[in-house]
């Protein structure tokens, strides 16, 4: 499909993540396109919302990498994307 | 108590969502539309920017790209679009079970009882076009009134991404001097009748002696008049209940021109396995047979055949289909694109009267070999079991009618 291909918005990532015994989906860290593997230290918050930068929607986890805030989206077809700066 | 229905529809929804995917064209004249390698290349949605220059749902590429030359045109996605879809209904879901979809971008949604917990109509609605907005990238426009006419008005008043009231005390106001042929149901030709009547205005509409409409338009005429004049009270229906089903049809534009009988008889046979094929799956059985034929100078006709016994098999929809063809076409020209339908349709339980003529037990087998072929096609793939027929030529026969081509239009008037 066209929307896996490398975007200038758009980055698809290998993300590591934990099933909560309530159920609940939480990212715990992420790979970034050149092999960097970036843990996520804390999610602030977890929404559904689109990205308008980055084009497509899903649960937006809020999180902090680096100490920085950046937002992780778990899209409706099962993959998770971060938008590019 | 009076009602409180919203209408939600969705802006340009292709576009919208191909522009949330693709950022780049936000800015640019796009259009979604068919394959023009395939030759069904027509306007499905254009955005904003297109639509102002003049680009409409329904033309053809070429005739979109003379009123826009530069105009991007993207190939449907219909897998993401109902994506989409089932993402909106979802969210409608957590206001009211009562969701009656019109189309894939558009619902109605009677929130009467949810209003004590989730606020009034207008409060719902902002939060439904926020939402949508914020959760989904796209935007809807939703109209708010005591009945699905007024509240589908209230959708098309104020694009894009709107919330429009039309209360009690308001559509005197916001409806009535809208043209007539902005309601539900008013086509083109109606319009032009009304023209002839005098009748511009949905207020005319409302205000015209309604026995007069009913001389001019029979029983629609009269269903026009109490849609004008908000008194429409059809409800919005249940999400479980299933649409009544008036027919099952398919249709194709073919890869190439069909020439001859032949290649009608192959297209026949393909239409109406999959048309048998999803009677079979709704359990129906169809009694009227119906085939639309299309030429390629765009020439085209509709002809239906009562059969003298209900059938859900492919072979007898398409023999009969077969034989409307030959008795009704000529061969002036080449034929592009044909379709057939199965109509006045009756469920399983339905008695059958045998005649003496038919082999009864021949054609209870053929259906038990035709469903047998169903699963076949459901475990191993649709090419897994094929007609003789179908190879002689690959081209023309290798489209699957049934998974490509099942988005249904859903019909408002279910009685009529």
């Amino acid at each position: 499909m066209v929307l896996n291909s490398v975007s200038e918005y758009k980055v698809y990532v290998d993300v590591m993540a934990v099933f909560t015994q309530d159920g609940r989906l939480i990212p715990k860290s992420l790979r970034w396109e050149d092999g960097t593997v970036y843990e996520i230290s804390r999610v602030l918050d977890a929404r559904r919302a689109c990205s308008l930068k980055a084009g497509g929607t899903g649960m937006r986890y809020t999180c902090i990498v680096n100490g920085k805030e950046m937002h992780l989206f778990y899209e409706d077809n099962n993959k998770w994307f971060v938008e590019r700066k | 108590m009076e009602r409180v229905i919203l209408h939600s529809d969705a802006n340009c929804f292709y576009a919208s969502v191909e522009m949330l995917h693709r950022p780049e064209y936000r800015t640019k004249p796009m259009a979604v539309g068919g394959d023009p390698g395939a030759r069904h290349g027509i306007v499905l949605t254009a955005n904003y920017i297109a639509k102002r220059a003049g680009v409409k749902t329904g033309q053809a590429l070429w005739e979109a790209k003379q009123a826009c030359p530069d105009i991007i045109f993207v190939p449907p996605r219909m897998d993401l679009y109902l994506r989409f879809t089932q993402m909106m209904r979802e969210m409608y879901q957590e206001y009211t079970d009562r969701i009656e979809p019109f189309g894939c971008d558009e619902s109605w949604l009677d929130v009467t009882e949810s209003c004590s917990l989730k606020g009034d109509g207008i409060k719902i609605a902002n939060e439904l076009n926020r939402r949508v907005r914020e959760e989904l990238g796209i935007t809807v426009s939703v109209g708010v009134s005591f009945n699905k006419i007024f509240a589908k008005l209230g959708s098309d008043y104020k694009k894009p991404d709107a919330v429009t009231t039309m209360l009690r005390d308001e559509y005197r106001k916001k409806i009535w001097p809208l043209p007539a042929t902005d309601l539900l149901y008013v086509g083109r030709r109606t319009g032009k009748k009304l023209l002839k009547l005098g009748i511009t205005t949905i207020g005319g509409l409302a205000q015209t002696d309604e026995r007069i409409l009913e001389q001019h338009f029979g029983k629609i005429g009269l269903v026009l008049w109490t849609f004008a004049n908000g008194l429409d009270t059809t409800p919005v229906r249940r999400e479980d209940a299933h649409a009544v089903i008036k027919s099952i049809g398919n249709s194709l534009t073919t890869p190439r021109d069909l020439l001859n009988d032949e290649d009608v008889k192959m297209v026949l046979y393909l239409l109406s396995e999959s048309v048998a094929s999803r009677l079979r799956k709704h359990g129906f059985r169809a009694r009227t047979v119906e085939v639309s034929v299309r030429d390629n100078g765009l020439f085209s006709f509709t002809r239906q055949h009562k059969i003298s016994f209900s059938t859900c098999s492919a072979s007898e929809i398409a023999e009969e289909a077969f034989r409307i063809f030959r008795a009704n076409y000529t061969w002036q020209q080449p034929i592009r694109s044909i379709g057939v339908r199965g109509c006045d349709l009756v469920t399983e339980q339905y008695m059958e009267q045998l005649t003496l003529f038919t082999d009864a037990e021949r054609r209870e087998k053929e259906e038990r070999a035709e469903r047998a072929v169903d699963d076949l096609r459901r475990r191993f793939g649709y090419y897994s079991v094929q007609r003789g027929l179908m190879l002689k030529d690959g081209a023309l026969s290798h489209v699957n009618a049934e998974e490509d081509h099942t988005v249904h239009p859903v019909g408002y008037l279910y009685d009529l």
